[in-house]
């Protein structure tokens, strides 16, 4: 398994932030993503896990190998821990939640509402999802946002669990990951010209 | 080869009509004055309904412009959907409140009209109704457009509620037949000579309709050249927000 | 899917998830007609079937907003984009879960309003058979509706301005049924029509809102 990205161009609200964007990540291999804020980072990242379309540009995999995990974790307030993590399970249907619960140190909140977790408990609920959506590609955004330092070890264990069967990972973030061994890919380089104002609806983008 | 399609690029459109508007504005302007002017003051007045029949040449055309500015809003939402030109998605964004406006013109003439005829300023007639509920659809359409900020997702929105919108209008069209039978006359304009209204009428009241259907084009064209020059500000201050 | 569903039940039923809010509303409305036009009881047993049917779509109305909001607001929609579940699918539940929460609920109370409103004895199952056929489409529009303006802060106003005139024809038929049901006149021809709206809309709109909401996520 490879993730293959060649010449992708991503636009934000319609204004292509960022162009030509090529790397690979493979089997076994994380790639973080570095830039400062606003240059394209999660636009990026969103047109990976398909939920947006691409300018132009090959993604190199299907969008069913990707499990995606944005700013915000999902998590319903009203529903426990089990509940939560036991409905991802369900639709991505591989079903069981235990892996998950014990790689984020779940186990002792699994009745707790997840409305009563604190913000770290809830990011690591958030990530303990990608572990039983069972796909190969993670794609991470900032992932270890209020996350203390167990728990971003934590989370280091997890990537390296997933990299050793056989995973890739792909995340952006500005703050430590505690994955020394990942590639460092600077956005900066792709920064997107602005189309020619002459270009056939080139004002309108 | 020249494609219909290189009307699409916003410079283009923007020159072709500039140059076309003054010659539709002034052919809208000198049809309507005429037709409105033999309509009122060179036909005979009707023997049931007198002088208040006058109010067809205006009444009628713009029934007719309220269904078309929607059919042509259809059309072009259909071809922002398939073929993704900007000025086609502006081009529907722009008719939306012309089209509205015409409705508003066919319920009110048609109100005015109704009181000496029926007797009531307002019936729950199925052609009434049925314009009131396009109005609505043109309220809601016009909304949408205003409430989203990013153009692109407005475009799509608003041209799936298009399709959307038309397929229930049309439905409402038939439920609100099947639920009131009405007092509404039959088709003023028919293919049927029997059906239609006599000639004296008929004559001034087409040049009317082509008179409308002159203004309507001339006021698209001016308001899809605002929609677009607005998009085109829109778009350089983002760029100059991102320090392009 | 069944997955989404039970989710969508569980999340409606627990605390603050609104409910029965739609049932205590379309109670209030029912309470309220009478204060509007009199207590008159043959004038209301000839309204009822018609305020009966719009007190229902009303408080249907009121719990769209849910449908997907929620969901938008904390993440979820975007990570169930990313689902095994086609967008279609996913949407057709949530309609149904919509339907089994709002819905139902309004289709059962439905004749213990029609009693407040002096509803005719033969109006009551010509209401129940109405309603049972035309709420379902009600939950389809309305996600359609929801979908459009899952992005836009305070949408509920413009959700209820794009929403009313789609359900146009639904009341229409639906509310003919159950006022030829209470006038014993034969009711066969609307109750048809109601059905044909309700499966096309079925069948044909979780197209438009996945399509809709495939816009709004990107």
């Amino acid at each position: 398994m490879e993730l293959n990205v060649s010449e992708l161009a991503v636009a934000r609200g319609g204004v292509p932030v960022l162009e030509g964007v090529s790397f690979s990540v493979s089997a076994g291999e994380a790639l973080v993503l570095r830039g400062p804020n606003g240059c394209g980072k999660t636009t990026l990242l969103r047109t990976v896990a398909g939920l947006q379309p691409a300018l132009s540009g090959v993604i190199g995999l299907e969008r069913e190998a990707m499990a995606y995990a944005g700013h915000s974790d999902g998590i319903k307030a009203v529903l426990s821990v089990r509940e939560n993590l036991q409905f991802w399970a369900d639709v991505f249907g591989t079903g069981t939640i235990d892996p998950a619960l014990a790689a984020f140190d779940l186990h002792g909140l699994i009745d707790r509402p997840a409305g009563a977790l604190s913000a770290g408990q809830k990011r690591r609920l958030g990530l303990a999802r990608m572990v039983v959506t069972g796909r190969p590609v993670w794609v991470l955004d900032e992932p270890t946002v209020s996350l203390d330092m167990d728990a971003v070890a934590m989370f280091a264990g997890a990537v390296r669990t997933h990299l050793a069967g056989g995973g890739l990972a792909l995340m952006a973030t500005h703050i430590d990951l505690g994955l020394d061994e990942a590639r460092v890919l600077d956005m900066r380089p792709f920064k997107a010209k602005a189309p020619s104002i002459d270009d056939f609806d080139g004002a309108f983008l | 080869m020249a494609s219909i399609w290189e009307y699409a690029n916003p410079k283009k459109f923007i020159a072709t009509t500039d140059k076309l508007l003054p010659w539709v504005s002034a052919l809208a302007v000198a049809t309507l004055v005429s037709g409105l002017i033999w309509g009122f003051f060179f036909t005979p007045e009707d023997y049931k309904q007198g002088s208040t029949v006058k109010i067809i040449y205006l009444h009628v055309p713009a029934a007719l412009m309220a269904i078309n500015a929607w059919m042509m809003m259809l059309v072009a939402s259909l071809v922002w959907i398939v073929r993704r030109h900007h000025v086609s998605a502006l081009a529907a964004r722009a008719a939306a409140p012309i089209g509205a406006m015409m409705t508003m013109i066919a319920l009110i003439t048609g109100a005015i009209w109704g009181q000496p005829m029926w007797g009531t300023w307002w019936e729950w007639d199925p052609r009434l109704t049925s314009f009131l509920i396009l109005f609505l659809f043109y309220l809601g359409y016009m909304a949408l457009w205003s409430a989203i900020e990013n153009d692109d997702t407005a475009a799509d929105l608003t041209s799936i509620l298009c399709l959307v919108g038309s397929v229930f209008a049309l439905l409402s069209r038939y439920a609100v037949n099947f639920w009131n039978q009405g007092l509404h006359q039959g088709a003023s304009l028919s293919m049927d000579k029997e059906e239609h209204v006599a000639d004296v009428f008929y004559y001034p009241l087409l040049v009317c309709i082509a008179g409308f259907i002159l203004l309507f084009v001339a006021l698209v064209f001016l308001r899809t050249q605002t929609e677009i020059r607005a998009r085109r500000t829109r778009a350089l201050l983002a760029r100059e927000r991102l320090g392009q | 899917m069944i997955a989404l569903l039970i989710r969508d039940i569980r999340l409606a039923v627990r605390a603050g998830g609104g409910f029965g809010l739609g049932l205590a509303f379309f109670l209030i409305v029912v309470a309220l007609v009478p204060f509007g036009v009199g207590p008159q009881s043959a004038l209301l047993a000839k309204i009822a079937a018609g305020i009966l049917w719009l007190g229902a779509l009303l408080a249907c109305l009121l719990s769209l907003d849910r449908i997907f909001a929620l969901d938008w607001e904390d993440g979820s929609l975007d990570l169930l984009a990313t689902a095994p579940v086609p967008m279609e699918a996913a949407v057709s539940v949530k309609a149904f879960a919509h339907w089994l929460t709002t819905g139902l609920p309004l289709v059962l109370a439905a004749p213990v309003f029609g009693l407040l409103l002096n509803l005719p004895g033969p109006g009551y199952g010509p209401l129940v058979v109405s309603l049972l056929l035309g709420t379902p489409a009600l939950s389809v529009i309305g996600t359609f509706g929801a979908a459009l303006t899952v992005g836009i802060k305070r949408g509920g106003l413009l959700l209820s301005l794009l929403v009313l005139p789609l359900y146009v024809p639904t009341l229409i038929f639906g509310a003919e049924v159950a006022r030829r049901g209470a006038e014993e006149m034969a009711y066969h021809t609307p109750l048809l029509m109601l059905a044909g709206i309700t499966c096309g809309a079925i069948a044909l709109l979780p197209f438009a809102s996945a399509a809709v909401l495939r816009v709004n996520l990107r």
